[in-house]
Parts: structure tokens; C-alpha cells; sequence
């Protein structure tokens, strides 16, 4: 049987797969893709055989770099990064969530200088595998769950 | 004077190193290792020994306090006034600028035109930390909200060598406030590296965080908890650190009610204490030290705050790089 393609086929760019459905429009956010003109195609609670439900980002002629990528780590650890030239994945790469964090997260410490001062914000992700970030000024700590975004 | 604290060697020591780069401010009593805390301590049983020297001659050292706090600001003020140098600031911050919606930044960057170090309390924390990214001039942190006050730390820690003779192996017993004490987080903090035993005694809603319970796990800190006020955690103890059980820390008023009278010190508790116990307070007491416990020989806390001023003249010396003698 033909296997039908959920979202269009990329020439060359970014395809991001297996994003958990909660989190497609956050690595929007994350990746500043709104800013782009390039042609983006998303799709979301799309069928997955491991997922149950997943979302799919596809970016073309996009390669981003790899601190603008691990942001993503922060909502989804799990997407498949797949680089596509010419039809053809080239290269798969999984996200890595970096050591430190800065200007992408907001502090939950409404008493945080960050809440208060025009400066950026700055975590040390104290729990890579669980996704737990302290805030570099007031010492909060903040869970998965808990991280807001900018 | 006999040096009393363990030599340090060269190459210990955050502050030690090759170059012999000093650190530029005081944030966070975690910012300075085992060895840095010693030397401070002797500089301040130096000061404590000699408390007026000329050592900031001709330097000017601004108080910043965007929160008003008398006694801190005093310690400090008098700490400057004994080593010579002049003193600029303000006490409140509706004297100041930020009340016309100036940056912290722009104050800074203003005052640090004219200081040469900076002392300063700020309600919002983290505020000492980004001041210490920004400012020329070294920065000391005097309470950055509930966050950090590093100094009452170390003369916490002062004090504890002092009365001792060491920092190694003691039980401390702590009570009250555990959960928003601020004095005792950072005591815990400076305190692990000294292999300590804690007693923690409060009430059920301000128990010890448990993520002070994490770190004292994780630093192989031995520790007890106990909800009653019990001779066990006192007669054990050789620090009895108390504080004060606030009334607005309570969510439900009944339960305050309840335990208000529990985690107050009376002198007759300390009749089967260690000889060498102290009895210590971060100050201002209200009723949970009776004052028949003031002319105990182990009460401590008025020399306590008293050590506050030489180890601040210390912590300010040593951020400026001037060596005491």
C-alpha cells in the first residue's frame, strides 16, 4: 500500500519530527519562526505510531545553528532533527539542552531582579535529563513543567 | 597575635590563584571556598583585636539601602568609620532615584563614579548579583531580598570559631523560622564544609525546606528534625541558633497560636547544656529568647552582632585587597 505523506515532502531545509503536540507551537516560539519568510509547513496531532498524536515543523532552505536548535531541548528533548538536501535526509541529529540558558525563559520569582530591571534572563540547567533551571540571579528553581517562556 | 586558623597554602582557594585575582564582590556565601572563609575570619579576629586602623584612608564607600535596615546599615557605616573611609548612600530608597524609575544598572553605574566599593540591600533578589556584573567597583551584597546576606553568614561563622575554637564536627541546633529564615539557609551553606550535625526544630508549616534537606544529603551532612522544643535537641547541641517564629509566616492563625510558646529559650533549659555551648541570634528578638537568658554566660547574641562590624571591616579589606596585619 502507498504510503501517504502527512506533510508535504521537503526539498532542502529543517524537518522537525515526533514534537509533542503541546509543544509544537512553543519550538515555534522558541525558533522565532515567525520572523521567517521562508516557507514553513506545520502540522500537528498528526497520527505517530510512537507517539499517539505528535506534531511535524518543516522549514525550507533553514539550517539552523546548534544553539538555536537546543533551545528546543527546553519543551520537546525527544524531536528528531532531520536535515534535508535535495529530498534526501542527509543528517539526523537530536537536540542536546545546553549548560545554561539565557534570554529564552522567564523567571517565576515575581521578586526576581529579571522581573524588574531591562536585562536578560540567565539559567544554569541544573538537571539536564529532567529539565530542572535555576535562575543564575535569584537562585529559583523551576521545573519542566513550570518553564515560561518569553 | 597568635594566628589561630589553619595557614592557607598558595594555590588553595577560589581567591588563590596564579594570578592572584582577588573576587571583586561578596554575592553569596557560596561564592567563597573553606579556605577564603578562613581568611576572613582571621582578618576579622585581627580587627576584632585593633578595630581602628587607617586602612581605608582616603576611600569612599557607598550604602546603598534601597530597603531600609538600621542595624546592618550601621554595622557597615561603623565598620568604614573605624578603618577611615568616608561614607556616601542613602538609607531608603525614596531618597534615592529608583523612586523616579531609575535602573538598578544606572545607579550603579552612577554611585560606582564616585565609590569605591559599594555596599548595598535590595529588596528584589538577585539584585546584588547582576549589580556585581555590571559594577566597576567591587559590589557587597547586605540582603538581596530572601535571597542571600552573606555577611550575616560569616559572622555567624566568626562568631562559631570563636566561642569553639573550631568549625569542624559541632551540632548545631537550630530553631524557629526554618522554612523563610534566611539566616539559616545560608548557615547551612557555609557551614558544609565543616562536617556539621543540625538539629532542625520547627513547627509543622515552617519545617525546613526540603531542598536544604537535598543539599545537606548531597554534602553527606548528618541531621535530625524535631516539631517540639525538646532538651534532646538542646542538651546536644553546641550552637543553639534560634529565631524568630513570625505570626504573618502562618497560614492558618490557629496553628500559630498553638505553637508560639513552644519555640521560646528560657533559661532554666539551658541548665544540662554543654559547658561550651552559645547561645546565638541573628537579631531583632522578640519573645522567643526570655530575657532571663541574657546574663546566662552562653548567651551570645549581643556579641554576636558586635563581631558583625569586625567581620565586615574583614570582608570589605579583603574585596579591596588591602592586607591586614
Amino acid at each position: 500500500m502507498r504510503k501517504e505523506l502527512q506533510v508535504a515532502a521537503l526539498e532542502n531545509g529543517t524537518a522537525i519530527d515526533h514534537i509533542p503536540t503541546e509543544a509544537v507551537f512553543k519550538v515555534v516560539s522558541l525558533l522565532q519562526l515567525q520572523k521567517l519568510d521562508h516557507r514553513i509547513t506545520i502540522g500537528n496531532n498528526l497520527k505517530s505510531s510512537k507517539m499517539g498524536k505528535k506534531g511535524i515543523i518543516k522549514v525550507s532552505d533553514k539550517f539552523f545553528r546548534e544553539d538555536e536548535i537546543n533551545r528546543i531541548a527546553l519543551v520537546a528533548p525527544n524531536v528528531n532533527l532531520n536535515i534535508i538536501r535535495n529530498f534526501e535526509v542527509v543528517e539526523k541529529k537530536k537536540v542536546v539542552l545546553p549548560d545554561e540558558i539565557i534570554e529564552i525563559v522567564k523567571c517565576n520569582n515575581p521578586k526576581c531582579i529579571t522581573n524588574n530591571e531591562p536585562m536578560k534572563t540567565r539559567f544554569h540547567v541544573v538537571d539536564k535529563e529532567m529539565v530542572e533551571l535555576q535562575c543564575h540571579y535569584c537562585e529559583l528553581k523551576i521545573r519542566k513543567e513550570e518553564i515560561e517562556l518569553m | 597575635m597568635q594566628r589561630f586558623y589553619p595557614a592557607i597554602r598558595k594555590g588553595e582557594g577560589a581567591f588563590s590563584t596564579s594570578d592572584n585575582m582577588l573576587p571583586k564582590c561578596f554575592v553569596n556565601i557560596d561564592d567563597y571556598s573553606r579556605e577564603d572563609i578562613f581568611r576572613i575570619l582571621e582578618s576579622a579576629a585581627k580587627f576584632k583585636q585593633r578595630p581602628n586602623r587607617d586602612l581605608l584612608e582616603g576611600k569612599v564607600c557607598a550604602t546603598l539601602f534601597f530597603e531600609p535596615s538600621t542595624r546592618t546599615r550601621l554595622s557597615f557605616e561603623t565598620a568604614v568609620n573605624r578603618l577611615r573611609g568616608r561614607i556616601i548612600g542613602f538609607s531608603d530608597a525614596a531618597t534615592s532615584s529608583s523612586t523616579k524609575g531609575e535602573s538598578l544598572k544606572d545607579t550603579i553605574m552612577m554611585v560606582s563614579n564616585y565609590a569605591d566599593l559599594i555596599i548595598m540591600r535590595h529588596h528584589l533578589e538577585g539584585s546584588a548579583r547582576y549589580a556585581s556584573e555590571i559594577s566597576p567597583v567591587p559590589i557587597v551584597n547586605a540582603g538581596d531580598g530572601s535571597n542571600q546576606h552573606p555577611t550575616q553568614t560569616m559572622l555567624d561563622l566568626f562568631t562559631i570559631y570563636e566561642t569553639q575554637g573550631t568549625l569542624e564536627n559541632l551540632t548545631v541546633t537550630v530553631v524557629g523560622d526554618l522554612k523563610y529564615g534566611r539566616a539559616v539557609h545560608s548557615l547551612i551553606q557555609g557551614l558544609s564544609h565543616f562536617s556539621p550535625t543540625f538539629n532542625f526544630v520547627a513547627p509543622e508549616e515552617l519545617r525546613i525546606p526540603d531542598k536544604y534537606k537535598a543539599f545537606c544529603d548531597q554534602k553527606k551532612i548528618a541531621y535530625n528534625e524535631f516539631t517540639d522544643f525538646s532538651p534532646e535537641s538542646i542538651n546536644s547541641a553546641d550552637i543553639l541558633y534560634m529565631t524568630r517564629v513570625q505570626k504573618e509566616r502562618f497560614t492558618d492563625l490557629m496553628e500559630y497560636e498553638k505553637v508560639k510558646n513552644i519555640y521560646v529559650l528560657h533559661n532554666d533549659m539551658l541548665e544540662k547544656t554543654k559547658d561550651n555551648l552559645k547561645v546565638m541570634h541573628p537579631l531583632p528578638r522578640v519573645k522567643e529568647i526570655s530575657q532571663d537568658v541574657d546574663d546566662n554566660p552562653k548567651a551570645y547574641y549581643f556579641q554576636q552582632a558586635r563581631n558583625g562590624m569586625y567581620t565586615r571591616q574583614a570582608v570589605i579589606c579583603d574585596l579591596m585587597g588591602i592586607i591586614v596585619d
